[in-house]
């Protein structure tokens, strides 16, 4: 195993070699970096051209120059590297390192969200098979396939930025949109739930009813104008997703881990004013990090306690109603300035930003206000990027289940007499997350690079900027800068991706075949 | 349906099925046919795409070596016209003629002089979605064959062969995916941009072809244990013709699927790339310029900005569907029907 890693670590570099060197010199041998400044008639130009030959050492010819720059990298190994200068003269590495972080706020999210709707729908879809749902996501799927990133942002840009904007103006939901997004509500949630025709009509009338009075109240309350969840609504939301989260990863039946997921809710309820307080701290970096790590570990104990014999499904369970309730309670707190935050003369009404990754503000504004800012400034981008990635996740899970539903395991577990859940969730489902996590690894590392054409269009200063930077600026160690950082980490991430399949899979042998 | 056990089909067969039905001869093509003709979407698509393909091609002017050939629209793309501002809503001007909605102001359909309105200058810009569309498509085809020119035969002779050719071929494959094809194309369309179209094309085949060679090499590796090469090989057959003639029509499938889906994402790619500046460049169009160009009228003239959007979306869509129905019929597993629902309700 070691001595297969480290063959393919070996490997791993002579391709970083081939492709550094082959983009270097495709670059460097068709542009020319002085041409602007040999075509000017400034009398500095000829100075500017020996000053800019001398720093990029440009009279040296690109195949030679290329090993001038691969010295820099390799000097990383004792300690002083360098990626080199850019055109501006400041450094590679000070760019990258700004604009790393801008690209993973941007891509992170997208990522997340898509992973999890994909795969969810995905799912849904190859158990309702040949269904009307099933071919309704197949054909978004390939309508989404078939999306321009960047018509999309524009489109975004115009009907959910500007238009959502003015709506928020003026929030009211009108009777004809209600109607119309009960009746899309019942559709969805018929489509998902079941499969025989009467228990259909009576989840859509119970779903489009239950969408109906929701709109109803969010009008009534004026909760679009003034958004709260409170203790109430986490009651209400919390408990919901404490049965909703059982049912799933054990089965309503177990009624020891209900009662635990409930007391956790419970625990988050009881807790709600001391939090609040607790966010009114000036450190709040660290106050949310405690607050994580309290969830956590308070998850854990109620687990433990009320778990009984079987102590390792109920603390999953818990765990995860319980970090669902802390993000509930941020977003209650994000609710809170709210009303606030539309109102400051920076923001003036329009919450949802078209362009840019913050705001710049001419009056004080505290620590939530910011983190709304940038959550609202990443409304659009993130809309955009999930739209067009995740249907890849929904026709990969949903191909993998119907491969993985085939199996014989499958047919032993039924005929053990498993009940269908323990039979999709245990045996089918952690099958399927096989193929899929070496795809997820590959994405995940795919987020350092950025997302060119997002950030160009929604104006973000990440990766992908300084990319398109690089090659308009006829920067090429700039370009070679992100190269190197995007390109190895994708050759890691694919490496890292075979090893994971060899741990999860044991039927899969890595380095059997080298 | 109906299928005959063949050797080449082995695997593929389905038990229950052969014994339920007749057998009489259908040749693996004709199988494959008519599962595809089964797959309603990707019917639709082909049929939609003929269609477009024949209007998008004969609309314009063409120009053969000094022979002209009229198209059937009246402007061509490079026309400077009067720029139209009667009947456009908020003084806006150019605005489309066309009329989608015979019912409701009663005059029936119709095209107008301008069906989709003109641009800045006054062209046309039904001629120049229609060239826009021919360049789009133009590209997409010659990336589509380059790529599964290239693919296949890297994939086919290192799957057969295995051994060092192989282990250098993968290499090289390797190190072209590496470096991800947007990067590729903006460095090469920012500098070579001027040299055309076609140029553009063939540069952007030159790197799609990685993901084919892959899957290509995989089929190859299982099929050459088969007994099927074996006795070809027993009976003497050269290299070549085994890999041409045995092996080749068994991977078919697997290469005109992954073929077609590469050309769904072709299009997007130079719409991309142009969309950036490093694809098609002015004074040539194609449609993700178009959309680049104009986007920012979108509050104003928003059909500038629609239609090309429009054309990418249903040529990408149709590609994509018949892309799946061709995987429909090739995949011998697939089976139409509600599969695992009967299968669950056997069990219970």
């Amino acid at each position: 195993m070691v001595g297969y890693i480290f063959r393919r670590l070996g490997v791993l570099i002579i391709i970083l070699f081939g492709s550094s060197f082959l983009l270097y010199n495709l670059t460097a041998i068709s542009s020319d970096p002085l041409e602007g400044l040999r075509l000017s008639r400034d009398e500095n130009a000829k100075f500017q051209i020996a000053a800019l030959t001398r720093t990029l050492s440009l009279d040296v010819p690109p195949p030679l120059r290329y090993f001038i720059w691969l010295r820099g990298v390799l000097g990383y190994l004792v300690g002083q590297g360098t990626l080199g200068a850019t055109r501006e003269g400041g450094t590679v590495v000070e760019q990258i390192s700004q604009a790393i972080p801008v690209s993973i706020r941007l891509v992170f999210m997208a990522t997340i969200i898509a992973i999890i709707l994909g795969i969810s729908l995905g799912i849904i879809s190859a158990l309702r098979q040949y269904s009307r749902f099933d071919y309704s996501m197949t054909f978004a799927a390939f309508l989404m396939f078939s999306l321009p990133i960047f018509w999309v942002a524009v489109l975004l840009k115009q009907f959910l930025a500007i238009e959502f904007n003015d709506f928020l103006g003026d929030p009211n939901i009108s009777l004809p949109w209600m109607i119309i997004i009960s009746i899309f509500s019942g559709i969805f949630w018929s489509g998902i739930l079941s499969l025989l025709d009467r228990r259909a009509y009576i989840t859509f009338a119970l779903a489009s009813s239950l969408t109906f009075f929701t709109l109803f109240l969010i009008n009534y309350l004026n909760w679009l104008e003034r958004p709260r969840l409170g203790v109430i609504g986490l009651a209400i939301i919390g408990s919901a997703f404490a049965f909703a989260i059982t049912a799933i990863s054990v089965g309503i039946e177990d009624r020891k881990t209900l009662r635990a997921s409930l007391t956790a809710v419970l625990v988050g309820l009881a807790f709600y004013y001391p939090v609040q307080v607790a966010f009114k701290w000036p450190n709040h970096n660290w106050v949310l990090l405690g607050l994580a790590l309290l969830t956590f570990l308070s998850a854990n104990l109620i687990g433990r306690v009320m778990g009984g014999e079987d102590k390792g499904p109920t603390i999953r369970t818990v765990t995860i109603v319980s970090v669902i309730f802390g993000i509930l309670t941020i977003l209650d707190r994000l609710m809170q300035v709210w009303p606030r935050y539309v109102r400051l003369s920076d923001v003036n009404y329009r919450p949802i930003p078209t362009i840019g990754d913050g705001r710049i503000w001419l009056e004080p504004v505290g620590y939530w206000i910011r983190f709304l800012d940038s959550l609202t400034h990443l409304v659009l981008p993130t809309l955009a990027l999930t739209l067009i990635s995740f249907a890849g996740y929904i026709r990969f899970s949903r191909g993998t289940l119907l491969e993985v539903l085939n199996q014989d395991y499958i047919r032993t577990a039924r005929s053990k007499g498993l009940t269908e859940r323990t039979v999709i969730m245990r045996h089918a489902f952690r099958n399927t997350m096989i193929p899929m996590t070496t795809i997820l690894v590959v994405d995940f590392a795919g987020i350092i690079g950025g997302a060119i054409i997002t950030e160009r269009v929604f104006g973000w200063r990440g990766m992908g900027t300084l990319f398109n930077s690089a090659i308009t600026n006829m920067d090429l160690n700039l370009l070679m800068g992100v190269f190197l950082v995007t390109g190895t980490l994708a050759v890691l991430a694919n490496l890292i991706a075979d090893l994971l399949y060899s741990v999860m899979d044991p039927r899969v042998r890595v380095g059997a075949g080298n | 349906m109906k299928f005959r056990k063949n050797s080449e089909s082995a695997v593929a067969s389905d038990e229950r099925m052969i014994e339920s039905r007749d057998t009489v001869g259908l040749t693996q093509g004709q199988i494959i046919r008519k599962r595809f003709r089964q797959h309603r979407a990707a019917m639709v698509s082909v049929f939609t795409l003929t269609v477009l393909f024949i209007g998008v091609f004969t609309a314009l002017d063409w120009r053969l070596l000094g022979i002209e050939i009229p198209g059937w629209w009246r402007y061509n793309h490079t026309d400077i016209l009067e720029l139209q501002f009667e009947n456009c809503p908020g003084g806006s001007v150019g605005c489309p003629t066309i009329d989608l909605l015979p019912f409701i102001d009663g005059d029936g359909l119709g095209w107008g002089d301008f069906p989709f309105g003109q641009d800045d200058i006054g062209r046309d810009y039904f001629s120049l979605v229609m060239r826009g569309a021919q360049r789009s498509i133009f590209v997409m085809i010659i990336i589509g064959a380059l790529a599964a020119t290239i693919g296949t035969v890297i994939g086919a002779i290192s799957g057969y062969f295995r051994g060092w050719i192989d282990a250098i071929l993968m290499r090289i494959t390797d190190f072209i995916i590496t470096i991800p094809s947007i990067i590729i194309g903006s460095v090469v369309g920012y500098h070579f941009g001027n040299l055309g179209v076609a140029f553009l094309a063939f540069y952007l085949g030159l790197f799609a072809w990685t993901g084919l060679s892959r899957l290509v090499r995989g089929e190859f590796l299982t099929l050459r244990e088969r007994e099927f090469v074996d006795a070809a090989r027993v009976a003497g057959a050269s290299n070549r013709r085994i890999i041409f003639k045995h092996i080749l029509p068994n991977a078919i499938g697997v290469i005109i699927v992954s073929v077609t889906l590469l050309m769904a994402g072709a299009i997007l790619l130079e719409s991309a790339l142009s969309y950036l500046g490093f694809g098609v460049i002015p004074p040539d169009v194609s449609l993700g310029l178009l959309i680049s160009t104009y986007q920012e009228s979108f509050s104003t003239r928003p059909w500038l900005f629609w239609y090309p959007g429009i054309f990418i979306i249903v040529i990408a869509l149709c590609v994509n569907f018949i892309g799946d129905g061709l995987r429909d019929a090739f995949d011998p597993r697939q089976r139409r029907g509600k599969v695992f629902r009967s299968n669950n309700r056997e069990k219970k």
